[in-house]
């Protein structure tokens, strides 16, 4: 099993998911996430004076899923959360150990 | 009912509900200010708005009203006190007989007299809690409140308009740019100088670090409310129901805050590089305030050039209080000291009898200037004298550590929205 964890532009939410529930995941966790990447964010201007604003909106997917789907799901993601400009966000893939559903204690895959 | 009685009752019916109008000002101020400082002062601003006008109302009835209206010398009012005295309202000029004649010129009940001008007094008062927000103590905002309601402002008031010797020659302020928002202005000016800067607004380089506003809709909201009010501010200073005049006043009045409006919009979009929303609100207050001294007084067309001067002059004036390090975090200063200023010359400049543009001569632009003046050096002085002495005593400023984590917990042991979790900071 493995975790991909998308963080993207907020209005792009809807597209990831829909790309994603096509590919076959059967759920999702999704967090509203500042940061900054290699542009340390960006100037606004309040009243005439500039200042930066260092931390930007973005959204955090988080999916975990079986190994045959992480190719699949990645390009999901690429397709639908890639604008071309600085700003599109990150994919991460990492390995997890051991999923268990609370309500019936199952483990493992079956419990995803 | 004869014909004089029902001319009485519409024009009190005129004059309560145009005095409702201002008073429902309070929520328009409430909304802006909160909305143009952050998140975790609030609940502190908010208290300040309404409780503010609860003192203005026991101020100004124990001795503000008096020492405004009430008979008296051509310096200060000496008669009136809790509204008490002889007053046979509502005959008027000559068949007058009472201790408030500044005000016979009006038919209504001295009642209607005065609900309409406490909801003025209170407006004077409600300008400083933005200027002061986010650092000024509650208890010395409150203390400086009473003072300002019971003595500064009706002292500059009866100068103007309670019999005083700035009204015996000649000075014109219809609705009260110079005695209700330049009083206030200046009010604000000197808490704003002593008091200081907010932590972290000026760099030790010098350069603005801007702390944005927390609900551009509140501010939003506020300042149609208080565009709203001012139909009551402006025509309801007639203080009766004279048709031509209303209208003319309402409309000159809007014709003011919309030129305002857009100007400010241009010259933010031109200078600043963007529309910034602040600005157009301020652009369009500053139109309103500016039109409240001539508006009885000037034609529409002149209405709409002072409405585009005073949006400029607010632009200007934000980025130059800023440049002095003076922090005002609502350009309460720019709007209402600056315009009210502004506003008052205007009567000079562009009054039809007696303006100078208008060929009347240079005489009456340099009473209005006078006037701004002598209002502006009694009002700065005797409220520094209340700063400084509420600075000796209760203390004006909250503690820094305070500051930085909000005056809502600080002063009133409670937050604005304790069901969300983000801050300033991320």
């Amino acid at each position: 099993m493995k975790k991909v964890e998308a963080i993207v532009r907020p209005h792009l939410l809807e597209a990831v998911k829909t790309a994603l529930q096509e590919v076959g995941i059967v759920g999702m966790t999704v967090t509203e996430v500042k940061g900054f990447g290699r542009q340390k964010g960006h100037t606004e201007t309040y009243r005439g004076s500039e200042y930066e604003v260092h931390f930007l909106p973005k959204i955090k997917i988080e999916v975990v899923l079986g190994d045959e789907l992480v190719d699949q799901a990645v390009d999901a993601v690429l397709k639908t959360a890639n604008t071309g400009k600085f700003g599109d966000g990150k994919v991460f893939v990492s390995a997890v150990e051991d999923v268990v559903r609370i309500r019936t204690g199952e483990r493992g895959e079956s419990a995803l | 009912m004869d014909l004089m009685e029902a001319k009485v009752a519409l024009d009190t019916l005129w004059v309560v509900l145009a005095a409702c109008l201002v008073f429902f000002m309070n929520a328009g101020f409430a909304m802006l200010e909160t909305g143009l400082c952050q998140a975790k002062n609030a609940v502190n601003i908010l208290a300040k708005n309404f409780i503010v006008f609860a003192v203005s109302s026991l101020a100004f009835w124990t001795i503000g009203f008096g020492l405004m209206f009430g008979d008296g010398t051509p310096f200060v009012g000496l008669s009136g006190w809790f509204l008490g005295g002889a007053d046979n309202s509502p005959a008027m000029g000559d068949a007058y007989q009472g201790v408030f004649s500044s005000l016979s010129w009006t038919g209504v009940p001295l009642a209607a007299k005065f609900f309409f001008q406490l909801v003025f007094a209170g407006t004077a008062a409600t300008i400083v809690s933005g200027a002061v927000a986010e650092r000024v103590k509650f208890l010395s905002f409150i203390m400086f409140s009473f003072v300002l309601v019971a003595i500064v402002y009706p002292i500059g008031g009866h100068w103007a308009w309670g019999g005083g010797w700035l009204g015996s020659a000649g000075f014109r302020d219809f609705a009260g740019s110079t005695v209700v928002h330049s009083i206030g202005g200046w009010a604000a000016l000197t808490g704003v100088i002593i008091l200081g800067p907010r932590i972290g607004k000026y760099t030790a380089a010098g350069k603005v670090q801007p702390i944005p506003g927390h609900n551009m809709g509140f501010a939003t909201l506020g300042t149609l409310i208080l565009w709203l009010g001012w139909f009551g501010f402006n025509p309801g200073s007639t203080m009766a129901a004279d048709a031509g005049l209303i209208a003319t006043v309402a409309l000159n009045t809007n014709m003011a805050a919309a030129a305002g409006c857009l100007s400010a919009a241009a010259v933010a979009w031109i200078v600043l590089g963007k529309p910034d929303l602040s600005m157009i609100l301020n652009g369009t207050l500053a139109g309103l305030v500016a039109i409240t001294a001539p508006c009885a007084f000037v034609t529409t067309g002149s209405s709409v050039i002072i409405g585009l001067i005073a949006g400029v002059l607010v632009v200007v004036a934000v980025l130059f209080f800023d440049r002095m390090k003076l922090d005002d975090p609502v350009g309460a200063l720019s709007v209402h000291l600056v315009n009210g200023a502004f506003g008052t010359l205007a009567v000079g400049l562009f009054a039809t009898e007696g303006g100078l543009f208008m060929g009347g001569g240079i005489a009456s632009t340099l009473t209005q200037i006078e006037g701004i003046l002598a209002v502006g050096v009694f009002t700065a002085a005797a409220s520094a004298v209340v700063w400084y002495a509420l600075k000796a005593t209760v203390g004006i400023r909250v503690s820094a550590e305070e500051e930085r984590e909000g005056l809502d917990t600080g002063e009133h042991g409670m937050e604005a929205y304790p069901g969300f979790t983000s801050r300033a900071g991320i």
